[in-house]
């Protein structure tokens, strides 16, 4: 393990890179980036781990604004990942309108995708890996922490099948997993029939026997180096999402559990030892402080991305972000068992500037053809900035849940905070691909239900603990559920039930009453046998009646004690 | 650390039962008394230590109707020095009393794993007797929601 001596060094030299010859900002503001630039990197030691995640079936480029409000609570309290716009940019000495600080920060967002573009695209990520093997032979490890199947129209259309083609392509050493679980039990198991790499989650039990359901480690030699990496799923997979779709298994963190496969990899001769996680990067910081033996964490879940890498008790954190929007590459010097130094980059897929590896353009259009008149067809077109990603309402939620009073003639409207989907800019047009983008899910129907005032407020202390929770092992790592047609304030560092205060209905601005009953429109139930249309569907027919939109940032939600 | 003061252990609980007085319904306080009053009854005046005892439970549970328990003690199991009895109590459960296990030296090894309901979120004790009269006990505490959108 690297001493802290050893990572302060290591730090230094990153301080050094990072104010002399730090290969993108040498894009200052507007200046014109090349696939060179973003594939600079003075390479380090004998194996090379590239890392991706949380792609959510993002097959082509996409706009993706990242969070302006990522607030964390207890210790990691305005710690990375939990900066956010120029608080952010200050902190990694980011230059102002440079392509770092559009892929990395919500600042001048807008005008800064006009600049620098779309990002992704699997065809851009194929031409970097190729590039990286290529410089780096038999050094490289490539895996996918994960939430791959899921998020597009045809992800949803196929069962998960376009983007196991995908990753198969991409020539893929291990996965792991989240929303792939939303397929099913029977699903999930044909397509990890059809994976050319391994299937790894060491934290998943089936709840009869209480015994492993799937491989938890693969070992493999890069660079003469044996290599070890365990799989950690979702652990809440059963509780954020529908648990009557996988019935026997069992998931949690199982902490003890991680600890056993580090020392058994380390018993078999492992000399590195990669956690290939899908905790989210607040649980992974805490499992680093916890277990010992584990090299390097690839975090996901939470979509955090970060130009460094996080050291916690000797194990770098690496985040490597979502939506196929940055490559991670991680080079190490690993030397009689011992990790000696790293370098990291992270590599945000500007798409204008990579040229696309024909090979995999053309999988995706022979996964996207078939389909081409549905995901082109246009439903609207939108006057303002559209997006979800923020602790709190994005525009896109207000305009979901917009739709869902509107076409169930609700006074409130509940939809969840996932973490997923891709932005719209100012003027562009709403086309069926964009809204599945947002709601592409296994368990889509639309419920319109009574509830209490008390009852909302449960709901709403219930969602903020799941995020808000001062002990990362007890949050979900979704954000906060989204809201039509009320407000609310909430104080983050409070205890639950203390959270939330001033909910008020916006049709009369009365306060809510814990006594009365309210018409609730909302998405994404987990409960099984749920009754109403699909989500997507209800959305588009809104779009086609409402033909333009502008929504403007919500105001309603007001966050105190930050 | 410092040993807290008697001052500050006054402060603390005064903080404590303010909170308490606000957020808490009332038979939540009963059955959190309840389970300390149990607890002590178990330890039978015997001063209740830290340590020995671990409690495998989830942090959150998938499902609060059957939420599995696993529960062991370090003990060298021997005819001179074992554990007696363990016995599991939820706080926030109408009924604070889960199970008991009781251990001989026969046993091997004292372990247990069971499954239990739980009403809400709340603390799980386990609290091991040894067969020298001394006490051991663990808490961990288990979240139960009502809601989730995690992803």
């Amino acid at each position: 393990m690297l001493s802290r001596r050893d990572f302060l060094q290591v730090s230094c030299a990153t301080a050094a890179l990072l104010g002399a010859g730090r290969p993108l900002v040498a894009a200052a503001a507007g200046q014109k980036v090349t696939q060179d630039d973003l594939l600079a990197f003075e390479p380090l030691g004998n194996v090379t781990l590239l890392h991706i995640t949380d792609i959510h079936a993002q097959l082509v480029p996409i706009y993706f604004r990242e969070p302006s409000v990522n607030i964390g609570v207890g210790e990691v309290y305005g710690k990375p990942p939990h900066i956010t716009g120029k608080a952010f940019l200050e902190k990694f000495g980011i230059e102002k309108g440079s392509s770092e600080a559009y892929a990395l920060t919500s600042v001048d967002f807008q005008a800064l995708a006009r600049t620098y573009g779309r990002v992704g695209g699997v065809d851009r990520l194929s031409t970097l890996l190729k590039a990286i093997r290529a410089e780096r032979e038999g050094r490289t490890l490539f895996l996918d922490g994960g939430d791959t199947w899921q998020g597009s129209y045809t992800s949803l259309k196929t069962g998960g099948a376009d983007m196991v083609r995908v990753m198969n392509a991409l020539k893929t050493d291990a996965m792991t997993a989240h929303w792939e679980f939303t397929y099913g039990t029977d699903r999930v198991e044909e397509l990890i029939d059809e994976l050319e790499f391994a299937f790894l989650a060491g934290n998943v039990r089936d709840t009869e026997w209480d015994e492993p359901v799937f491989d938890a480690i693969s070992t493999f030699e890069r660079g003469g180096v044996k290599i070890a990496v365990i799989g950690q799923a979702f652990p809440y997979t059963p509780i954020a999402n529908p648990r009557y779709m996988i019935p026997e298994w069992s998931f949690g963190i199982r902490e003890k559990e991680v600890q056993r496969n580090v020392d058994k990899a380390r018993a078999d001769g492992a000399e590195l030892v990669v956690l290939l996680s899908h905790n989210g990067f607040d649980v992974d910081r805490k499992l680093a402080a916890r277990v010992s033996g584990i090299d390097v964490i690839l975090t996901g879940h939470t979509h955090d991305a970060l130009p460094v890498a996080i050291e916690e008790n000797g194990t770098l954190l690496i985040a490597s972000g979502s939506h196929g929007k940055f490559l991670s590459r991680l080079d190490l010097d690993v030397r009689d068992g011992r990790l000696r130094d790293y370098r990291y980059r992270l590599i945000p897929i500007l798409s204008d500037v990579i040229e696309p590896d024909p090979e995999i353009t053309a999988l995706v259009e022979e996964i996207r053809g078939p389909h081409k008149d549905e995901l082109n067809r246009v439903l609207g077109r939108t006057e303002s900035l559209l997006y979800r990603r923020g602790n709190f309402n994005g525009t896109f939620d207000d305009l979901i849940c917009n739709a869902l009073m509107a076409e169930r003639d609700a006074q409130i409207a509940l939809s969840p905070g996932f973490r997923w989907g891709a932005t719209l800019l100012p003027g562009q047009e709403i086309t069926v691909d964009d809204v599945y983008n947002m709601t592409a899910i296994t368990y889509p129907n639309v419920y319109r239900n009574e509830m209490s005032g008390k009852l909302l407020k449960d709901v709403l202390e219930d969602v903020a603990d799941n995020l808000f929770n001062p002990d990362p092992y007890y949050q979900q790592g979704g954000d906060m559920v989204r809201v039509g047609g009320m407000g609310y304030r909430i104080d983050p560092l409070k205890p639950i039930g203390q959270r939330i205060s001033d909910m008020v209905l916006l049709e009369t601005g009365e306060p809510i009453d814990p006594a009365k009953t309210y018409t609730v429109a909302g998405w994404a139930s987990v409960n099984e046998g749920t009754q109403g249309p699909p989500v997507y569907d209800l959305v588009s027919d809104y779009l086609m009646r409402e033909k333009v939109v502008n929504i403007r940032p919500n105001d309603h939600v007001k966050v105190a004690g930050i | 650390m410092h040993a807290l003061t008697r001052r500050q252990v006054l402060g603390a609980g005064a903080g404590a039962a303010v909170v308490a007085g606000v957020g808490i319904p009332v038979s939540a306080l009963a059955d959190a008394d309840e389970t300390q009053k149990m607890i002590k009854e178990f330890a039978g005046g015997a001063a209740i230590k830290e340590g020995r005892v671990e409690l495998d439970m989830p942090e959150i549970a998938e499902n609060g109707n059957t939420v599995e328990l696993g529960v062991s003690v370090d003990s060298p199991m021997s005819e001179s020095d074992y554990v007696k009895d363990v016995i599991i109590l939820a706080d926030g459960n109408p009924n604070p009393g889960v199970a008991t296990f009781h251990f001989t030296p026969l046993s091997g090894e004292a372990s247990a794993v069971t499954r239990m309901r739980l009403a809400k979120t709340q603390n799980v004790y386990a609290v091991a007797k040894m067969s020298d009269g001394s006490v051991y006990m663990t808490k961990t505490t288990v979240k139960v929601t009502i809601g989730g959108c995690g992803g």
